[in-house]
């Protein structure tokens, strides 16, 4: 069943981190200067964000973490689950989130584990961290949902580098009776191939060439390690099923388009997400972007997007958000969250 | 649907008023317009004007405005 609700507990606060380095496809000589005002007014993507050297999704999600805690006055020990969604973990062995889990003075009772999922990691993160602690009473949760992205594109494959960006995130969740969230969860696996690192795994293990770059077309060279990006059949595949999905979930929940104050989708692309809101005939006040500045943060676009354009925005009669993920996989899922008691910190730049 | 109508919806997804002439037997991959993003305007455009998908094989296999239209038409 991919449709189902899960009861008892409450979102208290998102916080995100992004790097302060950035670049700017106005600048960007993989893109013809004839076409970038098109390509940037078409993506909505104009800055991207790129962590120094050494610094990784798990160091930009800890630090959305530290802060998301000082916020809140949480302390470490009350945190029985803490669970981190990253395609870019710090190493291949051993999982990140019990790296972290040391890193914040975590006690050793804590539930850690990492999740392997891209742009839908965020919607599926809170389904996984929801069902854990709504049996676990007078706990907490931290879910951490990042990717450095900048890592695995490559500078000479113009359908992705101009378009993928760094940022981490934070989000606590807390125990609470008499609550509900709602999600609609999906997967085709039969578009494995159309986002893929082929490289460097166990189908394709490292070798001699890995590091080669091959040319694939006219700016689309990169090598095995880096990602490659079927833009159009992701483009149908998010015409197809986004904005069917997201009904799907305000059907379930009985959340009228009236009763949402926000919808937050995944920042792939403008021309992307503006197809959904004319396909949802929502009006664009609701629907916050966060691409211009921030570019396609992958896992981390939605909390990245409420951080930065819904901070200060949320009074408590503002509280149902339908939020929506769809990419890598393919994957995808909508959910209907209660924001009334959360807390949104200030986007942090390290 | 008709073919002068498909091509004027065609020609407002340029940015900008292309540079020859554009009819349903120009060949769109030979405009200097055309790029990937071009593409996914287009697409865009079919789907909320004809509530059609266009695929990646679509774009691939057509080479004209005409050929698109058949392909649109045929859906």
């Amino acid at each position: 069943m991919s449709s189902f609700a899960v009861h008892n507990v409450s979102l208290r606060g998102v916080s995100a981190c992004v790097p302060v380095r950035r670049e700017d496809n106005m600048e960007l000589d993989l893109i013809p200067e004839s076409q970038r005002e098109i390509f940037i007014q078409t993506t909505g993507i104009r800055y991207r964000r790129m962590a120094a050297p050494g610094t990784t999704a798990a160091d930009l999600c800890r630090v959305s973490a530290q802060k998301l805690m000082s916020d809140l006055g949480w302390q470490p020990d009350e945190i029985g689950v803490l669970v981190l969604i990253t395609q870019t973990p710090d190493y291949v062995v051993p999982n990140s989130s019990s790296i972290i889990q040391h890193q914040l003075g975590i006690p050793k009772d804590c539930l850690a584990l990492d999740i392997n999922l891209g742009c839908s990691g965020y919607v599926y993160g809170l389904s996984v961290i929801g069902s854990l602690l709504q049996n676990m009473p007078g706990r907490k949760g931290l879910l951490l949902v990042g990717d450095c992205s900048s890592a695995i594109v490559s500078k000479g494959d113009k359908a992705t580098y101009p378009l993928f960006s760094d940022a981490g995130s934070a989000t606590a969740i807390e125990h609470q009776a008499g609550t509900s969230w709602h999600f609609d969860l999906h997967t085709d696996g039969s578009g494995y191939e159309d986002i893929i690192v082929k490289g460097g795994g166990m189908k394709h293990p490292f070798h001699m060439h890995s590091l080669d770059p091959v040319d694939h077309g006219p700016g689309e060279v990169r090598s095995d390690l880096q990602m490659k990006l079927d833009g159009l059949n992701i483009f149908n595949f998010a015409l197809r099923e986004v904005a069917s999905n997201i009904e799907s979930v305000m059907a379930s929940a009985q959340v009228s388009a009236g009763d949402t104050d926000y919808y937050v989708l995944h920042q792939a692309n403008k021309l992307i997400l503006e197809c959904v809101r004319k396909k949802l005939k929502a009006p664009s006040e609701k629907f916050p972007y966060s691409l211009y500045d921030y570019g396609n943060t992958s896992s981390a676009s939605i909390p990245v997007t409420i951080a930065s354009q819904l901070h200060g925005s949320l009074p408590e009669s503002r509280k149902n958000l339908v939020l929506s993920g769809f990419g890598v996989g393919l994957s995808w899922g909508a959910a209907v969250i209660d924001f009334s008691q959360a807390h949104i910190a200030d986007i942090i730049e390290i | 649907m008709q073919i002068n109508d498909f091509t004027e919806k065609f020609v407002t997804c340029l940015n900008s008023a292309p540079v020859v002439p554009v009819d349903g037997a120009t060949n769109f991959k030979k405009l200097d317009e055309w790029s990937s993003i071009f593409a996914l305007i287009v697409i865009a455009m079919v789907d909320s004007e004809y509530g059609k998908t266009l695929t990646s094989d679509d774009i691939r296999n057509a080479e004209t405005i005409n050929d698109l239209y058949h392909i649109i038409q045929s859906k």
